[in-house]
């Protein structure tokens, strides 16, 4: 609404009614990115449904049993949940305006994210190593793409905080770091609630199979 | 014990700024119920503690749903008041979109593989 068009400088000035009042910078940015997790939402639960289909079709291949270790998934599921709650102290820290508790819970939220990264990648490289593939089964296509696309949202998710902590080192908490810090919040909850699901279906179901 | 960072405190000038980033108590709860929501399921499969499958996956997936509230509630301050109601809309909106797409796949898959199962039996193959 408030596109500013380069004017001739001898034209006069257009003017025109501005029929919306003026919104402060930022002010629907919340409501912006909930409706993306929304979207982002709707992928998962497509891949959800993928693998809910696919799941079961092993091709005489390793079936969940024989592959999932639950020590690990329950260790993983430990890291992004203490990175949930160390995340939720560094927005209190926020509201209370300590910079340094801030960064230190940010910091302390990353170590659990790569953390938990470690652990899949670890995971990942030794189911590749066991021959289960994503080209083996379908049931392997399918439990990669989601578990897959979840470890890439966190990936993704750490790209971001370490901008933050950047932007935070060298503005401090300025409105818009506080705007972007709450997005970011949002977005890493948003991603324990999803691996909830993938915790509960994917492994835990997994082995009941 | 302290600071209980209340959304209402002066909300900046110009628009309402009431994304309550909660509270410590708040977030303790969500944490300790999460940790007791997240452990059952792990014990009662790990330990195969109900014994039965069926029982086992109903209460896990109950379990999972319980603590995806949670969740909503202690961790993304979800309540039908932000955003003037809209955030809850996009909400309810998704899981209707959420529950459709997961529950058709699955019934109308299941019904295509029991129904179009070859007649002969594949194992006598050559």
């Amino acid at each position: 609404m408030n596109v500013i068009t380069a004017q001739p400088a001898n034209a006069a000035p257009v003017f025109h009614l501005e029929d919306e009042h003026t919104h402060a910078a930022g002010g629907s940015t919340m409501l912006g990115f909930w409706v993306y997790l929304m979207s982002d939402c709707l992928i998962f639960a497509i891949l959800f449904a993928t693998y809910g289909v696919l799941g079961g079709n092993y091709a005489a291949g390793p079936a969940p049993k024989d592959l999932f270790d639950l020590n690990l998934v329950a260790l993983n599921t430990a890291m992004l949940l203490l990175s949930s709650i160390t995340y939720g102290f560094a927005m209190l820290a926020m509201g209370r305006n300590h910079i340094g508790e801030t960064q230190a819970w940010l910091a302390a939220t990353g170590l659990f994210g790569l953390a938990f990264l470690g652990i899949e990648v670890y995971e990942f490289a030794h189911l590749i190593h066991q021959g289960a593939t994503p080209q083996r089964s379908a049931f392997l296509s399918s439990f990669f793409t989601l578990v897959g696309t979840h470890g890439l949202h966190v990936t993704f998710g750490l790209i971001w905080l370490t901008t933050l902590m950047t932007q935070v080192a060298q503005h401090g908490l300025t409105e818009a770091n506080r705007r972007r810090l709450t997005c970011l919040s949002m977005f890493w909850h948003f991603l324990d609630v999803v691996w909830i699901g993938v915790f509960t279906f994917v492994y835990l179901m997994g082995m009941l199979r | 014990m302290t600071a209980h960072a209340s959304p209402s405190s002066p909300a900046a000038a110009g628009h309402s700024e009431d994304h309550g980033h909660g509270s410590l108590r708040g977030y303790l709860i969500g944490f300790g119920l999460s940790v007791l929501l997240t452990a059952i399921p792990f014990w009662l499969v790990m330990g195969d503690a109900l014994g039965s499958k069926l029982v086992t996956a109903i209460t896990i997936m109950v379990l999972a749903a319980a603590q995806i509230v949670v969740h909503m509630i202690y961790f993304l301050h979800m309540n039908a008041r932000a955003e003037e109601g809209w955030t809850m809309m996009a909400l309810i909106f998704t899981i209707i979109m959420v529950v459709i797409a997961l529950s058709g796949s699955l019934w109308v898959m299941y019904h295509l593989n029991t129904n179009m199962m070859p007649l002969h039996d594949m194992s006598r193959m050559p």
